[in-house]
């Protein structure tokens, strides 16, 4: 068994530029311009991007699901937050 | 934790897979879901990369150039499914090398089918048309399973797989449509892979022991038989068309199930395979457990490598 | 035919052919998922680049020969290839150096074969240099990754830099077919990239905290077909297919 495994690595590539970097998939690399060649490697080989982010698994903070409740339902009722919770006449068609 | 509120979470559990809600790796899920999917996920990934054996056993000697590079670019396309769906496998808790560990020691199981030897290029085109078409059957209905990143592995595999069926099914209208030669050898290659492609699908309903578990957390959508009678019901016209012959005299179409009836499958044949019996089981153990282990000492290098320069940057800072 | 322009083409297109081919051997054996993965990019790029080449020599023999009858169908002394890439994959310290003492010399030729008189040559050059831009930084970081890494794996590359050497010295040896070419203006002038290319070789490997070898005594041959042992039994290989069954399509 190796001493240290080599660490995991999450892959953001934005696909082209104009849009956002989308979470792509992770892979192993003993640092960042490995995991960056890697990614380059494995997630771009069908020209599938034009710039890539990675970093360390480890230093990504995720909400716990069990907070759903607190963290994101007060979120649905503000539907004042929503364009169509407003009433407008009929004859304006776009606002 | 009760036992009470245990059974309420799991009851919930049930309900949100059964209205499609997608399970994410921090959800709360059963021991049993965990257990079940990493095994099942590992298995696939392992299948992956034993896969890449048999085939890649053949890249230093494709016929042509354009052959081989498509050989390779599906080899190591292979290795890429592998690495996705390990990484879908980590996300329940357990790392590459717990995981490469279990494959090494026998403990994880991977798809029999390359446990068979490939003995000549036109191996490389039956198993892209028929072990290739097999694994679709197996592998589009889990686009929709329930895991969240077990689902999402597989829409990538799926979308990038649909050019190994096509690879595989071009060398044999080549082969078929050659010399009586490259004919013989296509009709070969067909009689080999044909049943062990059948078993691939997996024991008959009868014996199969996890279906009805696997049906409801949607990592099966249909049963193994039906997989298997869809598979031939496909591939029986592809053989036609190409003039290759199905190794099997009670192949005949069935007028009122507008299906193709079949002979017997060896199952014998299949648990030998399973148990570690097969033609090529060691071998295949062998080239994975020796890549491992003469990779070790690169991988530790790099690990080193990295320490250092992290040591280094760290003391610049200061 | 434009015989020396054909030599010419296969002195070139050998090294990629040989080199993919190594790279090839190693799919699915490699050290991790994701080396292995890189690996086989390489050797994908480098088959992509000899398809072009021989294309072209096909196109240039005129001879009902195709891509396929020049890469599998010469006897080994008619390969041009430098004894380099024909070495084989003793371990991923080996096969790291092969590629990087052979990147760093293709990288070098090929920005001077862009400015060839041959368009097509110069074409070739254009999208191979973006690749091998590549190759090369992913072997020099894996030289500075093992030279740098543990004791090891220190004296396992400096073991493969310090045996490969006996090798670099051919890549600058010009052959008649490279000094006809070059009146030509289509060749590159080798004997003047030298010095550039064990200049940037040494920066990387007194990055890597690695020796530079000091040994005087070279190896050459290959561009005059004159291989090491080894190639035969990648002949055997690569075109073993071709010579058992004879003129049929795949």
């Amino acid at each position: 068994m190796a001493t240290k495994n080599w660490p995991l690595w999450e892959v953001f590539v934005r696909s082209k530029n104009g849009l956002e970097h989308r979470h792509f998939g992770s892979l192993h690399a003993a640092d960042a311009e490995m995991a960056l060649e890697n990614a380059r490697d494995v997630y771009t080989r069908r020209n599938e991007g034009v710039s890539i982010w990675v970093v360390e698994s480890k230093y990504i903070t995720a909400s716990n699901p069990e907070h759903n409740g607190e963290l994101f339902e007060p979120a649905q009722d503000k539907v004042y937050r929503h364009p169509t919770f407003y009433d407008l006449p009929d004859e304006v068609k776009h606002m | 934790m009760s036992e009470e509120q245990i059974k309420n979470l799991e009851k919930q559990f049930e309900e949100r897979i059964a209205r499609d809600e997608k399970i994410e790796p921090k959800d709360w899920m059963p021991e049993k879901y965990r257990q079940t999917h990493i095994r099942q996920m590992s298995q696939h990934a392992h299948s992956e990369i034993v896969g890449m054996l048999p085939e890649g056993n053949w890249i230093t000697r494709a016929p042509s150039l354009r052959r081989k590079v498509a050989l390779l670019a599906k080899v190591q396309d292979e290795a890429g499914h592998g690495l996705y769906l390990y990484s879908a496998t980590e996300t329940l808790g357990i790392s590459r090398d717990e995981l490469y560990e279990q494959l090494h020691t026998g403990k994880a199981k991977y798809s029999s089918i390359f446990n068979y030897p490939t003995l000549t290029w036109a191996d490389m085109g039956a198993i892209g048309w028929l072990v290739d078409g097999a694994a679709i059957i197996n592998q589009v209905p889990l686009c929709s399973t329930s895991y969240g990143p077990y689902a999402r592995a597989m829409i990538r595999v799926c979308k990038e797989e649909s050019f190994h069926q096509r690879q595989g099914y071009e060398i044999m209208i080549k082969l078929a449509n050659g010399t009586p030669e490259q004919k013989e050898m296509a009709q070969d290659a067909l009689n080999r892979w044909w049943w062990p492609s059948l078993m691939m699908l997996g024991p008959t309903d009868a014996e199969s022991i996890h279906t009805e578990q696997s049906m409801k957390w949607k990592l099966k959508r249909k049963s193994n038989d039906e997989l298997r009678q869809q598979f031939i019901d496909q591939t029986v016209p592809q053989a036609d068309l190409i003039g290759l012959t199905i190794p099997d005299p009670n192949l005949k179409w069935n007028e009122e199930r507008q299906s193709y009836d079949f002979g017997e499958i060896d199952w014998d044949e299949f648990w030998q395979v399973v148990k570690g019996h097969g033609p090529m089981n060691k071998e295949r153990m062998k080239a994975r457990v020796g890549a491992w282990e003469r990779g070790e000492w690169v991988r530790d290098a790099a690990m080193a490598y990295a320490e250092k320069q992290q040591d280094r940057k760290e003391k610049q800072v200061v | 035919m434009k015989e020396n322009l054909y030599n010419y083409i296969l002195q070139i297109a050998d090294n990629s052919l040989i080199l993919g081919q190594r790279m090839g051997e190693l799919c699915g054996h490699g050290p991790s998922l994701e080396t292995d993965i890189a690996c086989t990019n390489i050797s994908l790029d480098l088959f992509g680049q000899v398809r072009s080449y021989y294309q072209y020599a096909a196109k240039i023999a005129a001879d009902g020969r195709t891509e396929d009858d020049i890469a599998m169908l010469r006897k080994e002394r008619d390969y041009l290839n430098i004894l380099l890439v024909e070495q084989p994959n003793t371990d991923f310290g080996y096969t790291m150096a092969r590629q990087f003492l052979f990147d760093v010399y293709h990288l070098l030729f090929l920005k001077e074969l862009e400015k060839s008189k041959d368009l097509i040559l110069s074409a070739i050059a254009t999208k191979s240099i973006k690749e091998v831009t590549y190759h090369q930084r992913f072997s020099s970081d894996w030289i500075k990754r093992l030279g740098d890494g543990t004791e090891e794996s220190h004296e396992r590359i400096q073991n493969a830099i310090n045996d490969l050497w006996t090798y670099t010295d051919e890549l600058f040896r010009l052959s008649e077919v490279d000094e006809e070419m070059l009146e030509e203006g289509v060749a590159v002038d080798i004997s003047k990239l030298k010095n550039g290319y064990y200049q940037k070789v040494s920066d990387v490997l007194e990055e890597a905290t690695l020796t530079v070898p000091e040994s005087k005594y070279f190896q050459k041959g290959g561009k005059q077909g004159i291989h090491t042992e080894h190639m035969g039994y990648l002949l055997a290989d690569l075109q073993y297919m071709q010579r058992a069954y004879p003129n049929m399509e795949w």
